[in-house]
């Protein structure tokens, strides 16, 4: 087998190579950047080195104001972690019960259900703040929390792997062994679902981690919290306070190392998922 | 018989069962909020002491008085224009641009496939503030490298002025999410069985011939999808030009609907007009992003 001729190689690696430096640039530059004082962040080449101290300037970022940072560390891997988390359990439980019931109304309910994917989350927030406000949840870490549990997008990647995945034959057959629903959910179900529920887990939880609206709406107490909302609280006071240039940088730095590990490691779940997703839609 | 109607029983409790929790969260985090927006939006603020001054405000009924007051508003409508302009230009770019990049990493040789794709995917690990803080540590004058480089180069550029900042936004936008459309298309176009491109090979078809048509209309569907939510994150545009508002004169409180509509809320507290606001953007979203999938579905059906 003959592959295409050298110079169709060559520029097809070139144009590769092109955009790759679009997209690797501002990434380099972050890196770069978080190893600056304020000054040098100003006075020097923004794409090169200059009297790099990268772990005194993380210090000085994560001991400011008390180790603020470190708070809003929490808060971010709490509300998506845990977030995260329950809304793969709900939307595995509801896909389930879509994919392997036959009930009454179980089609409307499934377009119901698709058509949350369509609405744009931040036209919710308003409105979902004030529904809280009047419940007495706005402020707290559950104004978060709760509304980042429901994935709808999740209960539609669910019900096509369910369908395909998990056998009814094998339902049945665990059904006459006497075993409950419940059992035969978390012990079968869960465990052929597995890449979903990976797939589901990893698109919320970056959902979760990037959401900004709804956290900027509910939450009026800085110890509640997630990074960008803190980042963007420093980026607002640093005109009067020029040392918070610096530890906007150094904490935009940190806040996307965890993301990077996850789309590393996660990669093959990532292709799974769209795969799923957009094949059948 | 009996037996019959008893298992039908017993499923349907174990579906109800696995169903509610979820639909249970569902109904408070989106179907309440939306009859909620629609509710308030109905309504505005009474007072009722003498001559309308002092005393307690209650709510008395609006109409749609609201919405006239929304779209009477021509800072809103002019953020509305803006973000359409904006998703008219950068979809688009963000489309080909995307689709580009798969069909190439698709071709290309496998040595260097996996480090391209990741890096090219890579932004969508970056939250938009923090993209926007990034990418405004790179427009602004003074601090960027990309303007010294540019005018050491003798070309005064500057992103943050009137006519170039909302494409500095759309620049942003296009950085984070060409990668995560990219993904989505190679994960159709590896769903294409091989045999497909060998016979075409065979037939004498070359690369571009084969890219463009038999590649481009299978990854047909994946496109149309993430065109619909481009369309519905446009229409959200939000953080990005928040981010960047202390930098560029030019970027008001009005500068896209979600923007006015969050500052009617909170700095003008002026809830219901903003509820309408948010029940007008969810509506033009559903219109929009309806509208593009007749059109491309009427499309299919004429060929």
């Amino acid at each position: 087998m003959t592959g295409p001729p050298l110079r169709h190689r060559i520029a097809t690696t070139s144009l590769l190579a092109v955009a790759a430096v679009y997209f690797l640039v501002p990434v380099y530059w972050l890196v770069v950047s978080a190893t600056k004082s304020t000054g040098d962040l100003f006075g020097s080449f923004g794409f090169w080195f200059a009297d790099p101290h990268p772990v005194t300037y993380l210090r000085q970022m994560l001991t400011y104001d008390g180790g603020v940072y470190v708070t809003w560390f929490a808060n971010s891997l709490l509300y998506a972690g845990v977030g995260a988390v329950a809304a793969t359990l709900l939307a595995a439980a509801a896909g389930y019960a879509l994919a392997k019931f036959v009930f009454p109304g179980r089609e409307s309910v499934f377009n119901l259900i698709l058509a949350g994917v369509l609405i744009p989350g931040t036209a919710l927030a308003l409105p979902l703040y004030l529904l809280f406000s009047e419940m007495g949840l706005a402020n707290t870490h559950w104004a978060v929390l709760l509304p980042s549990m429901v994935s709808p997008f999740g209960v539609y990647l669910c019900r096509i792997y369910a369908a395909a995945a998990v056998p009814d034959s094998l339902l049945e057959a665990a059904r006459l062994d006497g075993a409950g629903e419940a059992r035969i959910f978390t012990v079968l179900g869960l465990r052929l679902m597995t890449p979903a529920l990976i797939t589901v887990f990893l698109f919320q939880f970056v959902h979760i981690w990037n959401n900004f609206f709804l956290p900027l709406v509910m939450l009026a107490d800085a110890d509640l919290y997630p990074i960008q909302l803190g980042l963007t609280s420093w980026q607002g006071y640093a005109d009067r306070q020029p040392e918070l240039y610096q530890y906007t940088v150094g904490g935009a730095f940190l806040s996307v190392l965890p993301l990077m590990v996850l789309m590393g490691v996660g990669q093959r779940y990532w292709r799974t998922g769209l795969t799923e997703g957009s094949v059948k839609a | 018989m009996r037996r019959a109607t008893r298992t039908e029983a017993r499923c349907r409790r174990a579906a109800a069962g696995f169903l509610l929790p979820f639909l249970a969260l569902f109904l408070l985090c989106f179907l309440a909020p939306i009859g909620y927006a629609v509710y308030q939006s109905l309504l505005k603020p009474k007072r009722s002491g003498p001559l309308g001054l002092g005393g307690t405000t209650h709510e008395v009924w609006a109409g749609l008085g609201n919405y006239t007051h929304a779209l009477g508003d021509p800072r809103f409508l002019e953020g509305f224009g803006r973000v359409l302009l904006f998703g008219a230009v950068q979809i688009p770019v963000m489309i080909v641009l995307a689709a580009g990049l798969a069909l190439l990493l698709d071709a290309a040789s496998a040595r260097w496939v996996g480090f391209f794709r990741t890096a090219f995917f890579l932004p969508y690990g970056v939250p938009g503030v923090i993209a926007s803080i990034l990418w405004g540590f790179l427009y602004v004058p003074g601090l960027s490298p990309l303007v010294e480089v540019a005018h050491s180069a003798g070309w005064q550029v500057d992103f943050l002025a009137r006519d170039t900042v909302l494409w500095s936004i759309a620049n942003i936008v296009t950085w984070q999410f060409t990668g995560y459309n990219m993904l989505v298309l190679i994960a159709q176009l590896k769903a294409v069985p091989g045999e497909l491109y060998e016979a075409a090979r065979i037939d004498g078809a070359h690369a571009g011939q084969i890219a463009w048509h038999i590649k481009l209309p299978l990854i047909r569907p994946a496109l149309v999808l993430a065109t619909v939510f481009s369309i519905i994150g446009t229409l959200q545009l939000f953080a990005e030009p928040m981010v960047l508002r202390p930098l560029a004169a030019t970027i008001d409180s009005g500068y896209t609907p979600n923007l006015h509509a969050y500052n009617e809320a909170f700095t003008s507290n002026n809830q219901h007009v903003a509820a309408a606001e948010a029940v007008l953007l969810a509506l033009v979203a559903c219109v929009l992003s309806f509208g593009f999938l007749r059109l491309v579905g009427r499309g299919r059906d004429g060929k």
